[in-house]
């Protein structure tokens, strides 16, 4: 019976699949990170490169610590977050409706992709003179850019969610009886939703790259500040520190926005990563 | 009236954007389908056969004609008519318990009725075991399954099948042919099973009906006597495989010229 044969053919596949590679990828990692520092380090000490120029890795972890230590570091993560944050937000209760009305209303598709093909490829640091012009020094222009930069990768997989909305789905569920309006939540959201929730992770990774550009437009706090800051100030450390912070931060919210997609979206779907 | 299905002076035209014309895909199709039996369309690719069962299911409303079922005109899908794709069509979002139970549940069937269906339709498919995996763990034989107990969970009256095994290696593809068979040999719920395969059609059908290519017509009807679960080597099998198969041959060696005919 071919049952037997395929359940075997699965459990095999899935003993192959799970828990042996983890060790060997955790001790690549750990190798890498470790050359890097080593790397780095000595690159310093041996006096190759000038402290000026870029210092070494005890130095630029002591501010580090210090700025920690002094509760510093943790408000400019507090207040470029919730910058992210409110830029994410912002772009994802527009981009979502507007992808969803888009992706199911072929007129409307055609009113509104035009311009944006026209605006996506404006990158955000293009706006921040208008943006200043228009809204003001303050937070307002800071989250729009964030907000514009998380824009595109949540409307474009929105709308390429619900045009990946198989038509054999929708005839299964006529045929089984189901009304229109349940086959909207059941059928055309559940298949739209994968390609949403990339979305929703490649606008958040998004929100977080511009965010050092809209900190550019005078800032007190925030890890762009703190970018900037150093740059006047010729602190090559604290350029260092906000560099790296941002960088652990980026890291540590993919991470967990891929767990919530595992969680969200826990069979397995086959996407083209797009934009 | 003792017609399951009566298909009558039935015409499908499409408008065909790349060829800039209209296309015939169904051309005055007559037919009627007997309470409990298994009927197998049969043709060449073109000849309009998953069109004819898309009409059947109401996916799609003929340019003229009529589909009565049950003596009913068809507006359009229905859960008295469950069918089958040859993609499978089950939802890779839900587990194999849930895309089993999800016709009763959207019916508001109690989460009780909803597991002792799919403990039914589980142990009836053999999937027992695979309840809560979901269609991307599963082989394509398996899919099938899951989406022939998905039908028959819904408790249609009849069966459209467009050519559910068609992706299917030639092992897995008997085996689901003998399951089917056990399974619709329990109830003979009336079944439309669209082919390309003489063998399937063979060893399947209480009729074949051959349909021709460009437009599609019904070319001819073929019985098939044979006592079931029909041997695949036994002479009388293979007379009549021969005899469809010389039908078959016939047919393409005609729309063939014909096609030449109308390009020069």
């Amino acid at each position: 019976m071919a049952t037997d044969d395929s359940s075997q053919e699965l459990k095999n596949g899935r003993s192959k699949a799970l828990p042996r590679s983890r060790r060997p990828e955790l001790l690549y990692t750990l190798a890498s990170l470790a050359g890097f520092f080593i790397v780095w380090h000595l690159s310093v000490s041996a006096g190759w490169v000038s402290e000026f120029f870029l210092p070494g890795p005890e130095r630029v972890f002591r501010l580090m610590i210090k700025m920690a230590a002094d509760g510093s570091l943790f408000v400019h993560i507090a207040v470029s977050l919730a910058r992210v944050a409110g830029g994410f937000l912002l772009a994802v209760l527009v981009a979502i409706p507007l992808g969803m009305l888009i992706g199911l209303w072929r007129p409307m598709f055609h009113l509104v992709d035009p311009w944006i093909e026209l605006v996506r490829p404006i990158p955000p640091i293009a706006w921040i003179p208008l943006a200043i012009l228009w809204l003001g020094l303050g937070e307002e222009s800071k989250v729009a850019i964030i907000m514009y930069g998380a824009f595109f990768p949540i409307i474009l997989n929105t709308i390429s969610g619900f045009h990946g909305v198989e038509r054999v789905h929708i005839w299964a569920a006529l045929s089984l009886g189901v009304s229109k309006q349940k086959i909207f939540w059941h059928i055309i959201l559940r298949s739209a939703l994968p390609r949403i929730v990339v979305g929703l992770r490649l606008g958040a990774g998004m929100a977080f790259i511009v965010l050092v550009a809209a900190e550019l437009i005078l800032a007190n706090s925030g890890l762009g500040f703190l970018i900037q800051d150093g740059r006047f100030q010729l602190m090559t450390e604290q350029i260092m520190v906000g560099i790296v912070t941002i960088g652990i931060l980026g890291y540590f919210i993919n991470k967990g926005l891929l767990w919530l997609e595992s969680k969200w979206i826990p069979y397995r779907v086959t996407l083209d990563q797009g934009t | 009236m003792n017609d399951k299905v009566r298909v009558s002076n039935l015409n499908m035209t499409f408008v065909s954007d790349r060829l800039e014309r209209h296309v015939t895909a169904l051309d005055d199709i007559n037919l009627s389908i007997d309470t409990g039996e298994f009927v197998c369309l049969l043709g060449p690719s073109g000849c309009g056969k998953t069109t004819l069962l898309n009409l059947i299911a109401g996916f799609l409303l003929p340019t003229s004609g009529s589909i009565l079922v049950d003596g009913t005109a068809i507006t359009g899908p229905g859960p008295e008519r469950g069918m089958v794709f040859q993609e499978y069509g089950i939802f890779p979002w839900f587990t194999v318990a849930q895309n089993i139970a999800f016709g009763p549940r959207m019916r508001g069937a109690s989460k009780q009725e909803q597991e002792e269906i799919v403990n039914h339709y589980v142990d009836l498919v053999h999937l027992k075991g695979f309840e809560h995996h979901y269609p991307g763990e599963l082989s394509g034989g398996m899919k099938q399954r899951v989406s022939i107990a998905r039908s028959l969970a819904n408790g249609p009256d009849m069966l459209l099948m467009d050519e559910p095994f068609g992706a299917l290696d030639a092992m897995t593809r008997e085996t689901m042919q003998e399951e089917l068979l056990r399974i619709w040999e329990m109830d003979k719920k009336t079944c439309v099973f669209v082919t390309h395969s003489i063998g399937e059609a063979v060893y399947l059908a209480d009729r074949i009906v051959i349909l021709s290519a460009h437009p599609g017509r019904v070319k001819d009807i073929v019985s098939v006597d044979l006592e079931r679960l029909r041997n695949r080597s036994s002479a009388e099998y293979f007379d009549l495989y021969r005899h469809v198969d010389t039908i078959l041959r016939q047919e393409m060696a005609r729309s063939r010229d014909q096609e030449q005919v109308e390009e020069v």
